[in-house]
């Protein structure tokens, strides 16, 4: 076992790349997530990689399309604002098939927001953000450790399936530093030969082409089939959750992600103490969502479900459509940088399963 | 003691990050859980800086402290945010050298240190935070002396390791 370390999540994100081969870093900087860029920069010409601080968000995200489409491991990061810049380059890597890993560090919003921890960007990096019938994972991972693990695991998936994973944690995880540990890893998955790049003849007879653009619509119908099956694979074998508190019946059922599940965790130990039973379902992969967790724990479900966030309310919404109907969905949500403490969290639950009694 | 949720609060420059991180290492070097969770709002540039350490012996939930078991200030506007952040029966340590008002809670457990004159007495008003943070170990056991003195050698400076031990086991006797 290596040697657990202290590192802030934004350094140990840096780290992870690397460890995973990442050969290629493109960034621009803003808070809460600049040391992910500053640590990069340090680190990637150490064990000479490639750091490169682009003039623009929509720089930094075309570099990370051209290295892509060269055959190489491939990283940028940024915070809401810089990844709705980002967001046209997106589309177009998720069009032009090509696998990259993207670090949201997300602040509060809508515009230029704050800078305090937040979970608004859930619509943006789960339903789209850019143009088109696109899909990408996104991993929301609630601890360093975790993000650590789930950097390294996106590189691989993203390889896999030829397609943009994302990285998605709040400022808190970002500027926090817990200890982690870097494992020898070896992937499980049967990893392509990425034979598509445009890295030269090397003996073919063609030039691979790397492209989004189809006019004719029969072309592009079909490249969206094509796209389609592909995500349909992805929801069947990705889907990623943690199931919490659910030995035996539970009075309701929350369900939150990120840094965020860990302060829930808390109220359930509070709530526990005072006879009221709560269980966490906590997505890990937040696309593909993970319905089955809900179908897994309905019978246990006694009161109905609570998606808590650290938005205005996003994510409740693929929590009615797992529920579909089943079983009451309430909602409790702080924005714009407010981090609900545990006692905000269990006052709101007692009172709902309160006034279910 | 198995867990303990600590804010550590002053001015930009009085090496407060570097407490709590000095602390964490040491809750680390014996096997116990630690988080450590910088501000880094806009307070942070030119004003005031705090951080929330806690350390465990379970798995550690929020990484922001708001019930805090003990609260280190070196400077007025701490005390005056983070007095109540500590929980009834919790510790409240005061640099008296910078904090020119009393405490005004009476529930707690409250120890004034004149940490910047010991700390220009052990060679620098620089390493006052390391006086509070040895007043802080002692009083708290949070982590052993042995641990904390481990994880200064290994993440600090060099230079200063003999400085800061001084001035770490001069608020250690402070505190006893």
């Amino acid at each position: 076992m290596a040697k657990k370390v202290l590192m802030k999540g934004n350094e140990a994100i840096g780290e992870a790349a690397i460890h995973a081969g990442c050969q290629c870093f493109f960034g621009y900087p803003i808070t809460p997530q600049t040391e992910v860029a500053a640590y990069m920069s340090r680190r990637m010409p150490q064990v000479g990689r490639v750091f490169l601080q682009a003039e623009s968000e929509v720089a930094a995200i075309n570099m990370v399309y051209g290295a892509s489409g060269a055959g190489v491991r491939v990283m940028t990061s940024s915070s809401s604002p810089g990844i709705s810049l980002k967001s046209e380059g997106i589309s177009y890597i998720a069009g032009a098939e090509l696998p990259c890993v993207i670090i949201n560090i997300v602040r509060g919003g809508p515009g230029l927001g704050g800078i305090q921890p937040a979970q608004s960007d859930y619509f943006q990096a789960t339903k789209g953000g850019g143009h088109g019938d696109y899909r990408m994972v996104v991993y929301a991972p609630s601890s360093v450790q975790e993000l650590v693990d789930l950097v390294q695991e996106a590189f691989d998936v993203a390889d896999q399936y030829r397609n943009p994973v994302m990285v998605m944690g709040d400022g808190m995880l970002g500027q926090m530093m817990e200890p982690v540990e870097f494992k020898e890893r070896q992937t499980t998955r049967n990893l392509p030969e990425k034979t598509w790049a445009a890295n030269g003849l090397r003996g073919r007879q063609n030039h691979n082409v790397i492209n989004s653009l189809f006019l004719k619509p029969e072309e592009l119908e079909a490249h969206n089939r094509k796209l389609q099956a592909k995500y349909a694979e992805i929801e069947k074998n990705e889907v990623k959750y943690e199931l919490y508190n659910f030995d035996g019946e539970v009075d309701l059922a929350i369900v939150s992600y990120g840094t965020l599940a860990r302060i829930c965790k808390n109220a359930i130990k509070m709530l526990e103490k005072e006879g009221i039973k709560v269980g966490l379902i906590r997505p890990i992969t937040l696309w593909p969502y993970p319905k089955k967790a809900f179908d897994e724990v309905m019978d246990k479900v006694k009161v109905g479900f609570i998606s808590i966030e650290m938005s205005e309310g996003q994510m409740v919404e693929d929590v009615k459509l797992s529920v579909n109907g089943r079983k009451p969905v309430f909602f409790y949500g702080r924005s714009g940088g407010m981090v609900p403490t545990p006692a905000e969290i269990a006052k709101k639950i007692k009172e709902i399963v309160g006034g279910a009694k | 003691m198995p867990h303990q949720e600590i804010i550590f609060a002053g001015f930009g420059g009085q090496g407060i990050l570097s407490m709590g991180k000095f602390l964490a290492h040491a809750g680390l070097e014996e096997n116990l859980n630690v988080s450590w969770f910088p501000s880094y709002g806009p307070e942070m540039r030119g004003g005031t800086s705090n951080c929330s350490v806690i350390v465990s012996d379970e798995p550690i939930g929020a990484p922001l402290v708001t019930d805090a078991t003990a609260v280190v200030v070196m400077n007025r506007p701490s005390l005056d945010k983070f007095e109540r952040y500590v929980v009834k029966g919790g510790l409240l340590i005061i640099d008296s050298d910078l904090v020119n008002r009393e405490p005004e809670r009476t529930d707690i457990e409250v120890i004034k240190i004149p940490a910047q004159r010991i700390a220009e007495e052990v060679g620098s008003k620089k390493i006052a935070n390391m006086v509070l943070l040895g007043a802080l170990v002692e009083k708290t056991k949070i982590v052993s002396m042995e641990s904390l003195l481990k994880a200064l050698k290994e993440h600090g400076k060099e230079q200063f390791y003999e400085l800061n031990k001084k001035a770490l086991e001069r608020g250690a006797e402070f505190a006893k």
